[in-house]
């Protein structure tokens, strides 16, 4: 029996996903591993983001620190719709495997709103704190704050990207390869997007300075 | 039924007796899933007027790190999948975590009172 058999065989009695796998030396799906590998990578340029915010959030003038000018029920509203993103991502990824098309793009256009919504929301508090005097080199605690909650934005936008095109070439039936498994990557880095704005709810707007 | 039962019984449907995944959740099991992740958030909205005196900061840590296994482990499916996308994506987090816990250290060490 050939190598390539022995890890296919492997791989079916691990696994849930591996069909998609069955040239790759590792049983594994190759597009799987280097998206796991990329999001584990993403954990260290959030960590530095996040590291550089906790030390510099305490430098600000009197008035215009986190305590003053954080709005905690909108930006809870904020992580709720996030949060319900990431429900109808992993149900479009769950319809994608039982390979209903329709459901597929309902629940990926209803995520992509839910991430606009978000997005919006970003864009509005941004504007806010700008017009109460927090631009981008008010502080240390500003620069941090925007570079932080703005990196996670674009990430947002670039998921939000991803998802359309993603509803457009399923429309148009154009998806190469295991059409589950590129629907599951595009929820993969949904999902991290959501994981990473669980833990900057949590150290940014709910703890304290 | 409680919530931790209604979770329970609905990841019993969709594992075997031997632990193995089986190719598809329900998506009822999901938005169980998505309503126990609504409650924690709404339990760390409400600490914002609640004092919970000495037990805030840790209740709080304790819930995120709650949601985001929850998030990590069912929503991506990796508590289900290949082990090797959890070594690869949690060496990068505790990777993460050591390097800036180290470095978040020495500025506090260092820093001049």
């Amino acid at each position: 029996m050939s190598d390539i058999a022995v890890h296919t065989t492997e791989a079916d009695a691990h696994g849930h996903d591996e069909h998609a796998a069955h040239e790759t030396s590792t049983g594994l799906s190759n597009n799987k591993m280097g998206m796991w590998l990329f999001l584990g990578s993403e954990c260290l340029l959030f960590g530095g983001l996040i590291a550089t915010y906790m030390l510099y959030r305490g430098r600000h003038s009197e008035n215009l620190g986190p305590d003053q000018i954080f709005d905690i029920p909108f930006t809870s509203v904020s992580s709720f719709v996030l949060l319900m993103s990431s429900l109808t991502m992993v149900l479009a990824v769950s319809s994608a495997q039982r390979t209903d098309d329709r459901r597929t793009n309902l629940w990926l256009v209803v995520t992509a709103l839910l991430g606009a919504t978000f997005l919006g929301g970003q864009v509005y508090e941004f504007t806010t704190f700008y017009r109460e005097g927090l631009g981008f080199t008010t502080s240390l605690f500003s620069s941090s704050f925007y570079t932080l909650t703005g990196f996670h934005g674009v990430h947002v936008a670039i998921g939000l990207i991803l998802l359309m095109a993603l509803v457009g070439i399923n429309t148009r039936g154009r998806i190469p390869g295991q059409k589950a498994e590129v629907v599951e990557l595009v929820g993969l880095y949904w999902h991290f997007v959501d994981v990473v704005w669980i833990i900057i709810f949590t150290l940014v707007y709910l703890i304290p300075s | 039924m409680s919530t931790t039962e209604n979770l329970e019984h609905a990841i019993a449907e969709t594992t075997d007796d031997d632990g193995d995944y089986h190719e598809h959740h329900s998506d009822a099991y999901y938005i169980k899933v998505a309503l126990v992740l609504a409650v924690i958030t709404a339990l760390e909205t409400s600490t914002y007027w609640i004092d919970l005196g000495p037990f805030f900061m840790p209740a709080l840590l304790a819930m995120m790190v709650i949601k985001f296994v929850m998030v990590v482990s069912i929503f991506m499916h990796l508590k289900f999948d290949n082990k090797i996308f959890s070594y690869m994506f949690y060496s990068g987090l505790i990777l993460a975590i050591l390097v800036y816990v180290a470095a978040l250290a020495s500025f506090s060490f260092f820093s001049p009172t």
